[in-house]
């Protein structure tokens, strides 16, 4: 971790960016909020659980949308649930992040050419920050998507959060949401 | 003791007239019984409460589309008694009209089997078929509003919901 | 995929979509009507309750689903019948195995090649779908604990259900949506040195099995938490077609294993549990989850009988094709067909329309098990409190893909 990296004289004392820590304290605990559609949530609960324990990473899911970080689309998404992923999405508080899990949410998956009622790809709704593929993506595959989003989550800076940053420029022409 | 599609057709015949039948396909594996649409409630009261039968269990309720060309429309139900370990299938046609004003009409059989409740729900849902008698018939797997009845063969989908586009 | 978002919020869109049923005006003083929205740790799924309560007592609950409609059937009448494999696996996505034996054995039904297979091939494909019985009983048994509130039969579940995937990863290559029961074999035969890590693990299982009934059935705040709760009276079972462990915990000793005797189910000794109201009355949430944990012990009981026959009589050989049988073209004549078999949610059939002249279906309707387990919840749901709620919703053992599809 840079943030130990640079010692200061022989008293113990670090000393580091502010941005570091930040991003430090951030990517160490990052709280997603359990978003399981389908079949791909199965894989999500035996990361989460016995044998591919997330914790150690310092995720533990939380169940509302209010107390997480990171939303990770986990399953197809439907027409239906839509609206409803966009005000959960809504409902994060900043910083927030939202990874793709598996290929129904990525592009639509195995039902893109004849799914009427599936949308081809949760970016149609949210701004997604990971796309982990499979079908359902192993255990392996969503820990190595969520070290993949550490190491971008190490790269902000403090003076412009990317999240702001991209959601201002996507929405130039709406209203703010109350 | 084991009764077989003829003798059930013969009860049905002998309880309520020669004209209720309005066809069978007997070659099939499975023989079917079509009835007429009117009389759909009565002979499944019938079969549910005939002590020799007793179909106390509706398995399954499928509609199947022919398309614009024959243009007819079929409801399937497949019976099954436990008691008895009988299999019996009837079935419905009725015309498909054109699935925006015109929807076909059938007799619901919430009355018999409460099961059938959820299974025309998602028929009318798929296809258009209207059950009336039927105490809370709307959609129950695509939003409310949605538009058409996915399942016909001459469905085509909407360009955009609710601002996301809907193709690939 | 990288398409810019043009979907705006407007809040008019969730009440147009899903429109609440109760009407807001006609509730009485006291009442309200809370959402179990289709976001919720304990609702299995993307399902969504629209609750009738006066803050703990519910007078009323309505299920909507659709949230998870992926359009199984209109998949089904667009490609061949071989190809429609996978999309049958992920409607019952914890127990795909199952889902597609049956399919398989109805294709094959049709094609009248049935007593051609195999019997190397049936008691494989018996053996994987066992153990995926066991993998979904786990699932259910797990959640169930964690919505009552014990955390620790989830992670033992997990656990073990963690050995099973492995091993049908060595069957099949994937960890959860196999795709390996084809219409006339498999795609693979078993790996060499399979049956031996599978008895190996029926080993370890069995003491863990009872440890498992021990902390969540036997355990007495479980049973003061569902004995007596949703009641499910065998004649009301019946009439909501409702089949699987709930028709067996309301009392009714009902198993298609044993009723239809398909596929290699006659060869083998297994018993049927059933609710007896040993801790409360006959078809309370207690007798399900109850029939659900010997449902396991029985299923293990196959697992090595099935084991023994494949070291035994139906031993591995060189010339042994899993493929042998699997047709180049699936054309079976003109004809309907309902084929039915006993998923570990319940029974779970497939009704085909063919015309015989192309090898696509030209309608196949599911008729899946927890579609129509849920219409149930209704009726027996008054005047119970919301955590009995959870209680009751959990000893369904519902998954949305299947009633969605």
């Amino acid at each position: 971790m840079s943030l130990l990296d640079h010692k200061f004289g022989q008293g113990g004392i670090v000393v580091s960016q502010l941005e570091d820590v930040l991003n430090w304290a951030r990517l160490s605990s990052m709280f997603p909020m359990s978003f399981g559609l389908a079949c791909c949530a199965i894989e999500m609960m035996q990361t989460f659980t016995s044998g591919y324990d997330l914790d150690r990473f310092g995720i533990i899911p939380r169940p509302s949308p209010r107390q997480s970080d990171v939303m990770i689309v986990a399953g197809t998404v439907t027409f239906k649930m839509a609206d409803r992923i966009r005000r959960l999405y809504e409902q994060m508080p900043e910083p927030r992040y939202v990874i793709s899990m598996g290929s129904c949410s990525n592009c639509g998956g195995p039902y893109w050419e004849h799914g009427y009622h599936v949308v081809k790809g949760v970016d149609r709704i949210v701004p997604v920050d990971i796309y982990v593929p499979g079908c359902p993506p192993r255990p392996e595959a969503l820990i190595g998507g969520f070290l993949k989003l550490q190491e971008k989550i190490r790269k902000e800076t403090l003076v412009e959060p990317k999240a702001v940053e991209r959601f201002l420029a996507n929405h130039k022409s709406e209203q703010p949401v109350v | 003791m084991s009764h077989t599609f003829q003798d059930i057709k013969e009860a049905i015949k002998t309880r309520f007239g020669e004209y209720v039948i309005a066809g069978e396909n007997t070659a099939l594996a499975q023989p079917q019984l079509i009835v007429k649409t009117s009389l759909l409630k009565d002979v499944c009261l019938f079969l549910r409460d005939d002590k020799r039968f007793f179909f106390d269990q509706l398995s399954c309720v499928s509609a199947v589309d022919n398309g614009p060309v024959k243009n007819t429309l079929e409801v399937i139900y497949h019976l099954y008694s436990i008691p008895f370990h009988l299999f019996f299938v009837l079935k419905v046609e009725v015309d498909r009209g054109d699935g925006k004003e015109q929807l076909p009409e059938i007799p619901s059989v919430v009355d018999v089997w409460r099961t059938a409740d959820w299974h025309e729900r998602e028929a009318y849902d798929m296809y258009g078929v209207m059950f009336s008698g039927h105490p809370d018939l709307r959609r129950i797997l695509l939003p409310a509003d949605w538009e058409g009845y996915p399942l016909r063969k001459d469905y085509t989908e909407q360009e955009y919901y609710h601002g996301i586009k809907v193709a690939y | 995929m990288s398409q810019p978002i043009n979907h705006t919020f407007d809040p008019t869109h969730l009440e147009r979509s899903e429109p609440l049923v109760i009407d807001a005006g006609t509730l009485k003083r006291g009442e309200m009507i809370i959402n179990m929205g289709p976001q919720h740790p304990s609702t299995h799924g993307v399902l969504r309750l629209e609750i009738l309560t006066d803050g703990e007592i519910v007078k009323d609950v309505i299920p909507h689903m659709g949230y998870l409609h992926r359009c199984y059937e209109k998949h089904a009448e667009k490609l061949p019948y071989n190809q429609v494999i996978p999309f049958v696996d992920r409607m019952d996505y914890m127990a795909a195995m199952n889902s597609e034996h049956a399919y398989a054995m109805g294709v094959e039904r049709m094609l009248g090649i049935e007593h051609d297979i195999p019997k190397r091939v049936e008691y494989i494909r018996v053996l994987v779908a066992e153990l995926n019985r066991l993998s979904s009983h786990f699932v259910a048994i797990g959640t169930y604990g964690l919505d009552i509130g014990a955390f620790t039969p989830f992670l033992w579940v997990m656990r073990d259900r963690e050995h099973i995937n492995r091993l049908l990863e060595w069957v099949s290559g994937a960890r959860m949506l196999y795709n390996y029961i084809w219409v006339g074999g498999l795609f693979y035969d078993l790996p060499v040195g399979f049956e031996e890590r599978c008895n190996d693990f029926v080993a370890y299982l069995k003491p863990k099995l009872i440890e498992l009934q021990k902390v969540i059935i036997d355990n007495k705040i479980f049973i003061e938490r569902t004995a007596n709760i949703g009641v499910l009276p065998l004649d009301l079972a019946i009439n909501y077609g409702i089949t699987g462990p709930m028709l067996r915990g309301s009392g009714l000793k009902f198993d298609l294993r044993k009723v239809d005797a398909y596929s290699v189910y006659p060869e083998l000794d297994f018993d049927v549990p059933v609710g007896t109201g040993a801790m409360g009355t006959t078809g309370d949430c207690w007798d399900r989850t109850h029939v659900r944990v010997m449902e396991c012990f029985e299923s293990v009981k196959i697992i090595e009988q099935c084991i023994e026959k494949l070291l035994g009589e139906h031993k591995r050989t060189r010339e042994f094709d899993p493929q042998a049988v699997v047709p180049k073209k699936i054309r079976p004549k003109a004809m309907d067909f309902y084929v039915r078999a006993e998923n570990p949610k319940g029974e779970l059939g497939f009704f085909f329309r063919t015309t015989g002249n192309t090898d696509i279906p030209f309608r196949c309707k599911v008729r899946a098990p927890s579609f129509v387990n849920l219409s149930v919840l209704q009726a027996i749901s008054k005047n119970v409190m919301i955590a009995d709620l959870v209680a009751i919703l959990g000893s369904f053992d519902i998954v949305m893909g299947e009633i969605d599809r």
